[in-house]
């Protein structure tokens, strides 16, 4: 049977999983810029 | 049932409260992971040199040994996608999730044991055939589920999914790097100790999306969200059952679309850092160039996001049609941006090829629920991947040809990729003529409420265990 039970979300949960995969994602994506800033040096 | 009960479809259904914004970071946890695909290259060189530390001995393994790694890994994606695409859909996207994890932690796992034994044959097996079961199983886990969630946009939300499998070389390229430099010393590469830790990384964060994901209750929809009253041709409600809908020409001419579109863009991408230097001889440096791939990157993960988001205002066949015709009037300009010496244009015209070669694979999940419906759309996506499998091969195979053969017969190699970039020119034409040839679906494949599946899925709710599993 389908579990029911209460679920909720709280902004907390939010900022937890969007953190958990934007932060490292931000990070990869600075060192990538950092790089790419040398293409117009 | 699943093999562990907490993995059941049953215990991810959704509660009261959830919201629905937690499923794309789950998603996320997935793509974000298996995307390192993209930045196994890194370890090539290091594993040249294994024996020999600073140079390969002879007995070191070579790079064409070493290629085989990465197309084993893409190849079992393509098949294990196909293979499990049912069993993904049917068992929950949790259960998915954790055997990815599972399996994409074993291919690291393996892999050290082959690096340290230096067994190329277990590298195989491990990154190979684990880890591209782990890649397969993994990229298609989300897709249905995302779509579930979120039936006002659909496109967006895979395209969250999706952008994370481009991102992730961002993550693991420079932690792979950083990594193998803490673990090295004077008489050894630490490549072997890289795997097992980011083999550990990986299960973790994977799990931890296995743990977030849910699917949402049966009849649930979105908050004020009414589905359209007007029927659009090329969005279907109807649902048809994966082993019809790859009878129907509309999967057919997808897959064509899809192939041709990564075809197009793979063997750029791959060939990005030698053409910028060859095209512009003196202008573009090394390490420019090493610059300008990072831009493609960015570019390809972006459009992942920008194109699929898009598509959901104006439709899926027009976001292919805009592909296809700007990627075409773009490659036919790139020889011009050659001889005109403006590595700016060339640079303009590229990433934005390299956003459309992204928003392909971003926005592909979206075309085919449009066109097959929700029940099978990850199923059906399963089977589509292997139209990427086929562009992996075709794509570097013809861009390095048409380039050899240039050289060989005299062509300076400033010019060496004009004909190169027609050739990908005229593939999109083809693409463009298969994409407007796409109608909707024949009501004869759409599923019946007497179809063996549906009849083996209420079977399956009444006694509470997914079907398949």
């Amino acid at each position: 049977m389908a579990d029911q039970k209460q679920d909720g979300t709280t902004a907390l949960h939010l900022i937890l999983a969007w953190g958990w995969v934007g932060i490292p994602l931000a990070w990869g994506v600075i060192q990538t810029l950092q790089n790419a800033m040398k293409l117009f040096q | 049932m699943a093999y562990l009960p907490f993995l059941d479809r049953s215990h991810s259904v959704a509660g009261p409260g959830f919201s629905r914004w937690m499923v794309p970071p789950a998603a996320l946890c997935i793509h974000l992971c298996i995307g390192q695909a993209y930045a196994f290259s890194v370890f090539n060189l290091p594993m040249t040199k294994l024996i020999g530390i600073t140079q390969s001995a002879p007995n070191d393994w070579k790079l064409t040994e070493l290629g085989w790694i990465f197309s084993i890994a893409i190849f079992v994606l393509g098949t294990s996608a196909a293979i499990f695409g049912r069993w993904v859909e049917e068992g929950g996207p949790r259960q998915a999730m954790f055997t990815a994890g599972l399996c994409w932690a074993l291919g690291f796992f393996i892999s050290a044991i082959g690096v340290y034994a230096h067994n190329l044959w277990i590298v195989y097996l491990g990154y190979g055939i684990f880890g591209g079961i782990g890649l397969g199983i993994g990229y298609i886990s989300p897709v249905s589920t995302l779509i579930k969630w979120f039936p006002d946009r659909p496109g967006m939300a895979t395209g969250m999914a999706i952008m994370g499998f481009g991102g992730a070389a961002f993550i693991a390229s420079p932690l792979s790097v950083w990594l193998m430099a803490h673990y090295s010393t004077a008489t050894h590469v630490g490549v072997a100790e890289t795997f097992i830790t980011l083999g550990v990384i990986y299960l973790v964060f994977m799990w931890v999306g296995a743990a977030i994901v849910r699917i949402p209750a049966p009849g649930w929809k979105p908050e004020g969200y009414t589905p359209p009253i007007v029927e659009q041709k090329l969005i279907t409600k109807n649902d048809v059952y994966v082993y019809d809908a790859i009878k129907t020409p509309q999967f057919w001419l997808i897959w064509w679309v899809l192939c041709l579109n990564v075809t197009a863009g793979i063997g750029v991408l791959g060939q990005a850092s030698a053409m910028s230097q060859e095209m512009f001889p003196g202008k573009v440096s090394v390490v420019a160039a090493a610059g300008f791939v990072g831009l493609l990157s960015l570019f390809n993960m972006l459009g992942r996001f920008f194109w699929a988001s898009t598509s959901d205002y104006i439709g899926r066949k027009n976001t292919y049609i805009c592909f296809f015709a700007l990627g075409t009037v773009l490659y036919c300009l790139v020889p011009y941006t050659g001889s005109i010496g403006s590595v700016a244009l060339f640079v303009l015209c590229f990433v934005i090829i390299m956003s459309m070669y992204g928003g392909g694979f971003a926005t592909v999940p979206a075309y085919l629920k449009d066109m097959f419906g929700t029940r099978y759309v990850g199923a059906i996506h399963g089977w589509l991947i292997t139209a990427w499998s086929a562009a992996g091969v075709f794509g570097p195979v013809l861009v390095n040809y048409i380039r050899q053969y240039q050289i060989d017969n005299g062509v300076p190699k400033a010019q060496a990729y004009n004909v190169t970039m027609f050739v990908m020119a005229g593939l999109l034409v083809i693409g463009f003529i298969c994409n407007w040839l796409i109608k909707a679906v024949d009501q004869r494949f759409h599923m019946r409420p007497d179809h063996e599946a549906v009849r083996a899925q209420m079977a399956v709710d009444a006694a509470g265990e997914p079907a398949g599993a």
